[in-house]
């Protein structure tokens, strides 16, 4: 890109599809509720403890992932790139286990 | 400037994210050997976790997080051309990223001096399944804290060049990776946070 592209685009319509501070402190509030549920739902016991880690915790991923990492304002490739390497882990967790249970 | 300037911040970030994957993976075994140890070792994890301090996991996520969101709004603050608001944020990042790195010092200080650390004569009194559970909890908050210095680090050179004028409004794919590493980092402590301090 020329240098004369780069401050056409900086005065242009780029700025119009930069979110702006409060959408992020929107998904920090989020962030922090979520976090509040995860600490509440720990001390309900063993099993709420572990549905609350099984669901929360990615929710927050997520949003860290969508909004700060800016994946939602990126094209096809890289959301493709991070679910390849998401399912790449999964397959390996679900081999170790299937692997666990019929020892 | 003259001529054809060569610039592709798409493949700069797409670089980024190619090794911010080779991260998954790597913490990502570390999680799926977690999990297993602690499918055999349940009453012995519950005992571990019993043993961390929550509160100060929980105090260090909210520190993590707000640190995440003072980055993010770093860049927000240069694409619109705030350069002392940009590095305003920045600097709130490094301090809570410090901050973190002393509560984390402090917790492992407690542990030493309960006696547990790596290879040390208690832990080797302990359960299998416990000293597991310290193995995987000095590994994982170890390696977890060397990524929390690096991310200082890339953040410290990036508020050098916010305040230099070598990122700003028309050029700062540097920020958002650098940004995009820190990110990660939060993204791993989300995970490390109820599976170690809230296990109990």
């Amino acid at each position: 890109m020329t240098e004369h592209t780069a401050h056409t685009a900086d005065h242009g319509e780029a700025h119009a599809e930069h979110p702006g501070y409060g959408t992020f402190i929107k998904v920090w509030v989020a962030l922090l509720i979520l976090t509040g549920c995860l600490v509440g739902v720990s001390h309900l016991g063993q099993t709420a403890a572990v549905w609350g880690l099984l669901t929360l915790t990615p929710l927050k991923a997520a949003l860290v992932f969508y909004y700060f990492m800016h994946l939602k304002y990126e094209g096809p490739l890289f959301k493709i790139v991070v679910l390849v390497t998401l399912g790449t882990l999964l397959i390996f967790f679900a081999l170790l286990f299937s692997d666990v249970a019929f020892r | 400037m003259t001529g054809h300037v060569h610039r592709d911040d798409f493949g700069s970030r797409l670089g980024m994210w190619l090794f911010l994957v080779t991260e998954m993976v790597l913490f990502g075994g570390l999680f799926i050997g977690y999990s297993y140890m602690r499918y055999r070792y349940p009453a012995e994890f519950h005992h571990g976790g019993a043993e961390l301090n929550a509160t100060l996991g929980i105090i260090n996520t909210l520190v993590l997080l707000t640190s995440s969101l003072t980055v993010v709004l770093a860049i927000v603050a240069v694409q619109r051309a705030e350069k002392k608001r940009a590095m305003a944020f920045l600097g709130t990042t490094l301090v809570l990223g410090v901050v973190f790195l002393v509560i984390k010092s402090f917790e492992w200080g407690a542990k030493f001096h309960h006696g547990l650390y790596p290879n040390s004569a208690h832990l080797a009194t302990l359960p299998p399944g416990e000293q597991v559970f310290f193995g995987l909890y000095f590994t994982m908050t170890g390696l977890h804290g060397l990524h929390v210095i690096a991310g200082l680090s890339v953040l410290g050179v990036m508020l050098w060049w916010v305040a230099t004028d070598r990122i700003r409004a028309d050029r700062y794919v540097h920020l958002e990776n650098g940004g995009l590493y820190w990110h990660l980092v939060d993204v791993i402590w989300i995970f490390l946070l109820p599976l170690f301090y809230l296990a109990a």
